[in-house]
């Protein structure tokens, strides 16, 4: 994945075609603010996080005002406007994960990875974030990690998780 | 084991998806040829009306009724949406559905677009179920592959497109006037009603928005009848099958589709395997977090909306969570208020300010530093946020906390006098 610009050297937030092909939807539907979440998960995807300079360039590619992008920015949690680990992991800390040790994963992970809720590991692998209900309330407890979900979690499993993601990843 | 006749999870093996050929070979798409080949769009909704199906989403509502609000007959620019969700915790049973069988959604979508005489369906999906939005992109392709979407459908002259929209997470998306502002890209607090969307709705046009599982039953009405399907409940008045979703403290937490009317302690001890580790039952939820708790006593209440209501509960999504006595129902009631004021939108007072305030009460209560003045104030709470917030989120959060009131006072009394948690932690 292109994430610096060949020629300039600079931080790529999202790759020309793509930004072409969001303009091009815009321009063929009479309302193109339902095009904000797609645009900014895009972002989101290609560049990790979405800094100031990503809601301008959505902005600009939409036709809207930078305010316009940020109130939708700003609402969800899933959209993150502060730099994050290359694998943010969101811990359900909602009631059937409770009733099946969730406080305990939590503090496993907390261990396990060193940090607390809302930071980054020093390494800038994983980010811990607490998220409500999963939808994987027959396999509590559970994270999502990406867009993966792992239910049944134990201290072996999550051993095992880490790891694997750590070995993707270098 | 599950002997009950399985409607919604006829195609449905854990750990594969039943797309095109399957579902076809299983009688899928026969609904809509009969619907769109054999029926007006008028005859659909007067069939589904009969059927007494209720909305599977938590409010129940009934689907037919909600159908004939809608302006179908009007040649103005109209949508249908679909709400996906699904956050409701200890709900999952869309997510099943989906994994299952994408096709029985979108027959579902087609047949309803058809009644209803949309052009345009959106199928909401919420940022966690990613492996149910691929499912649906390779239905959809396949449906228009095989000409049941896109350009005069079957023959009719009427044309149907179905947009996918991923939303990035938050609660209060499955408020259905929030959704509409999440589908069109406007920050998702919720709108006032009236008017409602079948008045004004996404981009200020008519909309009906019904759950999934809602949509999903239509094609075996339209398939087997509305007396069929009437039987297909166990209780006078209860109608259809359900998807029960369970966890917690149970030995066996899946999803099963049983009958509407189920007692519950078939429910727990039948197809929950019974409560964990040898240990008594002492409460539930019976159908997600917003459902006010039930206790033993009420194990024989046929699972159905009437006889929940007649309990001061909800049959809500049908997704059963169970506590076993070791349970503090002070720290679980807690843990959903909680959620509840972190999912908050933060529109209105009484549930950005009253959720949090109702939090800190019970996180002193539990902490062991609470005092009798405090549980007057959860009941004097209770009364000021119930029916006073602008949509129906406060008014969930108070269902836990009502059955606290109701069955779990003494708990309450009990953190106070002894100055801890009774439970240990």
């Amino acid at each position: 994945m292109e994430t610096v610009n060949q020629t300039t050297g600079k931080d790529v937030l999202l790759p020309d075609d793509t930004i072409e092909a969001f303009r091009a939807k815009a321009a063929d539907t009479p309302h193109p603010r339902e095009l904000i979440v797609d645009l900014l998960r895009a972002i989101q995807d290609h560049h990790g996080w979405v800094p100031d300079a990503g809601i301008e360039l959505a902005a600009q590619t939409l036709g809207l005002s930078p305010l316009q992008l940020e109130e939708i920015a700003t609402f969800y949690d899933k959209i993150y406007r502060q730099p994050v680990g290359r694998k943010v992991i969101h811990l359900c800390d909602s009631i059937c994960c409770w009733t099946t040790g969730g406080e305990q994963v939590a503090e496993l992970l907390r261990d396990k990875l060193g940090i607390g809720f809302g930071e980054t590991t020093p390494d800038g692998v994983f980010t811990l974030l607490p998220t409500c209900c999963l939808g994987a309330c027959g396999d509590a407890p559970a994270m999502m990690i990406g867009l993966t979900t792992y239910g049944r979690l134990t201290a072996e499993k999550i051993d095992t998780i880490l790891r694997e993601i750590r070995q993707q990843i270098d | 084991m599950n002997d009950y006749p399985q409607i919604l999870f006829k195609n449905r093996v854990v750990g594969e998806t039943a797309f095109i050929d399957r579902f076809r070979a299983n009688g899928g798409y026969q609904g809509l040829e009969k619907g769109l080949r054999e029926m007006t769009p008028q005859e659909i909704t007067a069939t589904v009306k009969a059927s007494g199906l209720r909305g599977r989403g938590g409010a129940g509502f009934p689907t037919g009724v909600k159908w004939s609000f809608f302006p179908a007959d009007q040649p103005v620019e109209k949508f249908l949406v679909i709400n996906g969700d699904e956050m409701e915790p200890g709900t999952y049973k869309d997510r099943q559905l989906l994994l299952a069988d994408p096709h029985q959604l979108i027959e579902g979508v087609i047949l309803s677009a058809f009644a209803l005489q949309v052009s345009h369906a959106y199928i909401f999906i919420r940022y966690a179920y990613e492996e149910c939005s691929r499912n649906l992109e390779q239905a959809i392709a396949e449906a228009k592959e095989a000409g049941y979407l896109g350009r005069d459908i079957l023959g009719t002259g009427w044309d149907l497109e179905i947009h996918l929209h991923r939303s990035a997470g938050r609660y209060i998306l499955g408020e259905e006037t929030a959704q509409l502002n999440g589908i069109e890209g406007v920050r998702p607090n919720p709108r006032s009603k009236p008017p409602f969307p079948a008045a004004k709705g996404l981009w200020g046009k008519p909309t009906n928005v019904n759950n999934i599982e809602t949509i999903a039953c239509i094609p075996h009405i339209i398939t087997g009848g509305p007396g069929w399907f009437i039987n297909l409940g166990i209780t006078q008045g209860g109608v259809g099958t359900k998807l029960f979703g369970l966890s917690g403290h149970l030995n066996r937490t899946e999803c099963f589709e049983l009958p509407v009317g189920i007692p519950l302690r078939e429910v727990v001890e039948t197809f929950g395997g019974g409560v964990r580790n040898g240990k008594g039952f002492k409460a539930c939820l019976p159908g997600g977090a917003s459902t006010p708790f039930l206790t033993a006593q009420h194990l024989d209440t046929p699972m159905d909306f009437e006889p929940l209501e007649q309990l001061d509960s909800r049959f809500g999504t049908a997704g059963v969570t169970v506590f076993d006595e070791t349970t503090c129902m002070v720290g679980a009631t807690l843990n959903l208020i909680r959620f509840f004021a972190r999912e908050s939108c933060g529109w209105c007072t009484p549930c950005r300010d009253g959720l949090s305030f109702v939090q800190w009460i019970l996180e002193e209560i539990e902490a062991g530093r609470g005092n009798r003045d405090q549980i007057a104030m959860l009941k004097d709470q209770k009364k000021n946020i119930t029916g006073r917030s602008f949509c129906a989120l406060a008014e969930g959060a108070m269902g836990p906390l009502d059955g606290l009131l109701r069955h779990f006072e003494q708990e309450l009394e009990d953190h106070v006098k002894l100055g801890r948690c009774p439970f240990g932690d």
